[in-house]
C-alpha cells in the first residue's frame, strides 16, 4: 500500500513534465473539438491541427502557457472563418510562450489571430488571407501581437488585411522576418513598439509596405530603436481600401517606407521599387492631440545604403504635377517632412517639404531637395529583435 | 491488492447507503467539494445549488439577487445568485466588488420566454478556489432537467423577447474570461456594491452574510427606472456595466486606452474626440469614439447599432442590438457639449 502510494505521488509529480499531443481533424464537430483541445492542453502539450478544411462559426481561444499549435502546412491545414458568426478575431491567444505554426486562416470576420498580452509568442509558417483580395469589409489585422514582449513572426503570409497584414502594436522585443505581407493596406506595420527588427520580408502591392510610427493616447507610447533591413518593397500601389477613421486610411497609396513620430530607426540594405508616392517618408504626426507623453516627431532616423530603382514617379500628393514638374518629372526616392532629425548616407536622393512646425499640415511646405547630414557612428543595434530563446522554437 | 481495496470501497459505500436508509433524507446542502476542488464538475445538478434545479429554486445558503443596472444579453431574463461557503463571510470593499471569500460561488442562468414557455439556455458559474476564480459554462438539456458542462461553448436557436430568430452563442469557458480578465486573473464583474441594490445589501448584513453596507453603495440607476435618473447616469452605468469591464486598464481591450468605468472623469479615456487604434473597419468612416452632440458621427454607438461580427461591439455575447442601451447612449452623446 505504502509502495502504491508513493508510485502515485511520483506519478503525479512527474505528469506535468510529460507533454502530451492532442491530434483535431477537420469535420462534424471541429469547433467544439478544436476549442476543447484548446482549453483541456496542459503546459507543455501540443495541438496538431491535421491537413484539412476546418469550417468554423465562432473564434477560438488559448489561454494555457507553453503550448504550440501545429498545422500540417499554411497550405494544408486551413482554418475556414467565411461562416463566422461571432468574436472579433479567429484566434485569440492570452497566453505566454506560445508557439503557433504551419496552418493558415480564411476570412476572419475582425482579425486574424490575435495575442494579447502573450509575452514569447512565435508566429511560423502561418497563412491569414482574405480570398476576395482587397476588401474593405475584410478584418483589420492579420498577424497582431499587442501588449506582449518577446515577439518572432517568421516566414507568415498576409494578404488582404483593410489595416495592417502584420501588425505588432505597444510591445517589446521584436522580430518579422522571412514573411511576405501582399494586398494589404499597410504591409507591416510596428506602432508603439520599442526594439523591433523588420528584416528580409516583402511587402507588395500594398497601399504601405512598411510603417513604423507611434500614435498618441495609448497605454503603452514612447516607439522606438527600430531597424528596417534587407526587404523588399516592391509594387505597394493598391489604392487604400482601409475605413476612413483608423491612421492607415490616411496612408497614401504608394509609399514604401513609411517612419512616422519615432525614435532611433534605422532604414537600410531594403529594396525599394514601383513605390509612387515614395519609396521612403519620414514624417511627424499630423493630427492634433492632447497627451503630454507624446513626441510627434522622428527623432535620429538613419537612412544607411538602399537600393531604389526609381523614387516618386505618380505621387498621391496635394500639389502632385507641381511637384513632379519642379523635380524633373519623378520625386527624389526618399521624402522628409523637414521635422525631426533625420540622417542619410551620401548621394542619398531626396527631398524635403520644409515644414517647421508639426500638425499644421502642408500649408507652409517649402519643397526642396533632401539636405541632411551623414550618420554619425554606428546604429546601437544593442536589444533590438525577439530574445534569441524564441529561435529554438522554430526547428522541426 | 488493488482488488481488495475496490471491494473494500465498495462494502464501505454500501454500508453507507444502508445507514442511510433509516433516517430521513438529509437537508440539502451545496456541495463545497465541486466549487473549490480542483475539478470541472459535468453537471450543474452536481453542485446542489438548487432544490429544484428545473424551477431554478435555490437551495438555503444560495441567495437570488439582482443588479440595479444589468449587462445586455439578447434580451434573456437573467437569474442570479450567489453562494457563501460555511464559515466565511463576504466583506464589503467601497463601491466596488464584493469580496467574496474562497468557497463562494455566483450563478446565473439565462432564460428566454415566459411563465409555461420559459426555457433555460444556459447557467453560468464563477467558483472561487484557492487559486482563483473559475468561469465554467453549462448548457440546458431539451428536457430542462439538468445542465452539462459546455467548456467549448455552443450555439443555440431561439427567438428573442422582440422575436428575433437568432443563433445564441453560449460562450467557451476561454470567452468567459474575455469579460471577466483583469490582470491576467478571472475576477467577477457584476456584484460591485454601487450596482447593488441597498436593500438587499442591508439584507444580507441583517442575516450575517455581509460586514457592512459601504459608503458608494446603490449608485446605478434602476435600468427600468433609468428615465426618472439622468440621462448621463444612465448612460454611464450602462456603459460600465456593458462595456468597462473589457474597455479598462488590465483587461481584454486595454490596448485601445478606451477606459468606460463609471468613475472614469477623463474625457479623452471615455473616448471623447479620442481616435480609434485597432477598430479597422468598426469605424465605420468615423473619426473618433465619441464627437459630442453626434451620435451619428460616433464610432462607439455605430459599433453598438451593428450586430456584424468585426464591427459588433460588445464582440462577444451580442447577436442583436440593445435599442434601449444604444437609445440611452445616443441621447448622452446628443446632449454632450463640445
Amino acid at each position: 500500500m505504502i509502495r502504491l502510494t508513493i508510485a502515485a505521488a511520483l506519478l503525479a509529480s512527474a505528469s506535468p513534465l510529460l507533454a502530451e499531443t492532442h491530434t483535431v481533424s477537420p469535420g462534424e464537430g471541429a469547433q467544439a473539438r478544436l476549442q476543447e483541445a484548446l482549453i483541456f492542453a496542459k503546459p507543455g502539450d501540443e495541438i496538431v491541427l491535421e491537413a484539412g478544411r476546418y469550417a468554423l462559426t465562432d473564434g477560438l481561444s488559448l489561454d494555457v502557457d507553453n503550448v504550440t499549435v501545429r498545422g500540417a502546412g499554411m497550405d494544408g491545414t486551413v482554418l475556414d472563418f467565411t461562416a463566422q458568426q461571432g468574436a472579433g478575431e479567429g484566434f485569440l491567444i492570452t497566453s505566454d510562450n506560445v508557439t503557433v505554426r504551419d496552418f493558415a486562416l480564411e476570412n476572419p470576420k475582425g482579425d486574424g489571430i490575435k495575442s494579447k498580452g502573450a509575452d514569447n509568442i512565435v508566429y511560423h509558417r502561418i497563412r491569414v488571407t482574405w480570398t476576395r483580395g482587397p476588401h474593405e469589409e475584410n478584418g483589420a489585422y492579420g498577424i497582431y501581437p499587442v501588449e506582449s514582449t518577446g515577439v518572432l513572426v517568421d516566414g507568415v503570409k498576409v494578404t488582404g488585411a483593410s489595416d495592417a497584414g502584420i501588425y505588432v502594436g505597444q510591445s517589446n522585443g521584436i522580430t518579422v522576418r522571412n514573411s511576405i505581407a501582399e494586398a494589404n493596406v499597410a504591409g507591416i506595420e510596428i506602432e508603439n513598439s520599442r526594439n523591433a527588427l523588420v528584416e528580409h520580408n516583402v511587402a507588395t502591392r500594398n497601399t504601405g509596405g512598411i510603417l513604423v510610427f507611434d500614435l498618441p493616447g495609448l497605454p503603452v507610447m514612447g516607439g522606438g530603436n527600430v531597424i528596417v533591413a534587407n526587404n523588399l518593397v516592391v509594387a505597394n500601389d493598391t489604392p487604400n481600401f482601409a475605413p476612413a477613421g483608423n491612421i492607415v486610411a490616411s496612408v497614401r497609396r504608394g509609399t514604401g517606407i513609411m517612419v512616422m513620430a519615432n525614435d532611433k530607426v534605422l532604414v537600410e540594405n531594403n529594396i525599394l521599387s514601383g513605390n509612387p508616392t515614395a519609396p521612403v517618408m519620414v514624417i511627424a504626426y499630423t493630427q492634433p492631440y492632447e497627451d503630454e507623453r507624446y513626441n510627434p516627431l522622428p527623432r535620429e532616423v538613419t537612412i544607411g545604403e538602399n537600393t531604389y530603382d526609381g523614387g516618386g514617379y505618380d505621387p498621391q500628393l496635394d500639389g502632385a504635377e507641381m511637384l513632379l514638374a519642379a523635380f524633373g518629372g519623378e520625386l527624389p526616392p526618399v521624402l522628409w517632412d523637414g521635422l525631426g532629425s533625420v540622417a542619410a548616407v551620401e548621394g542619398t536622393a531626396g527631398w524635403s517639404l520644409n515644414l517647421t512646425e508639426a500638425g499644421k499640415g502642408l500649408g507652409g511646405a517649402q519643397p526642396g531637395p533632401l539636405s541632411v547630414s551623414e550618420p554619425t557612428g554606428e546604429f546601437d543595434r544593442s536589444g533590438i529583435g525577439a530574445p534569441a530563446a524564441l529561435e529554438a522554437r522554430l526547428a522541426g | 491488492m488493488r482488488h481488495g481495496a475496490i471491494l473494500a470501497a465498495a462494502a464501505l459505500a454500501f454500508a453507507g447507503a444502508l445507514a442511510v436508509q433509516a433516517t430521513p433524507p438529509p437537508p440539502q446542502y451545496v456541495n463545497d467539494e465541486a466549487i473549490a476542488g480542483t475539478g470541472m464538475p459535468r453537471l450543474l445538478s452536481d453542485y446542489g445549488f438548487f432544490a429544484d434545479l428545473g424551477g431554478q429554486v435555490p437551495v438555503p445558503h444560495v441567495y437570488p439577487y439582482r443588479l440595479n443596472t444589468p449587462l445586455y444579453s439578447e434580451g434573456a431574463d437573467k437569474l442570479r445568485f450567489v453562494y457563501r461557503a460555511a464559515g466565511t463571510q463576504f466583506r464589503a470593499d467601497g463601491e466596488g466588488l464584493i469580496d467574496m471569500p474562497v468557497g463562494a460561488a455566483l450563478i446565473k442562468t439565462f432564460a428566454f420566454g415566459e411563465g409555461e414557455n420559459r426555457r433555460l439556455i444556459e447557467t453560468r458559474v464563477l467558483l472561487h478556489r484557492a487559486d482563483g476564480w473559475v468561469a465554467l459554462p453549462y448548457l440546458w438539456n431539451e428536457e430542462q432537467t439538468d445542465a452539462k458542462l459546455a467548456v467549448a461553448g455552443a450555439r443555440v436557436d431561439l427567438t428573442t423577447p422582440k422575436g428575433e430568430a437568432i443563433s445564441y452563442r453560449v460562450p467557451n469557458k476561454n470567452q468567459c474570461k474575455e469579460c471577466h480578465g483583469l490582470d491576467d486573473a478571472v475576477v467577477p464583474i457584476g456584484p460591485k456594491a454601487r450596482n447593488l441594490s441597498g436593500e438587499w445589501l442591508a439584507q444580507m448584513v441583517a442575516a450575517g452574510h455581509l460586514d457592512r453596507v459601504p459608503e458608494g453603495a446603490d449608485q446605478l440607476p434602476l435600468w427600468e427606472a433609468r428615465e426618472s435618473a439622468s440621462v448621463n447616469a444612465a448612460a454611464r452605468a450602462y456603459l460600465d456595466v456593458n462595456c468597462a469591464h473589457c474597455h479598462r486598464p488590465g483587461s481584454t481591450a486595454s490596448n485601445s486606452g478606451l477606459d468606460l468605468r463609471w468613475e472614469q472623469q477623463d474625457r479623452h479615456a471615455l473616448g471623447i474626440g479620442k481616435r480609434p487604434v485597432a477598430a479597422g473597419r468598426g469605424a465605420g468612416g468615423h473619426l473618433f469614439d465619441i464627437v459630442p452632440g453626434a451620435p451619428e458621427k460616433s464610432i462607439l454607438t455605430y459599433r453598438m447599432a451593428s450586430p456584424e461580427p468585426g464591427v459588433a461591439m460588445p464582440e462577444i455575447g451580442k447577436e442583436t442590438v440593445d435599442e434601449d442601451g444604444l437609445d440611452v447612449v445616443r441621447r448622452w452623446i446628443g446632449e454632450m457639449t463640445p
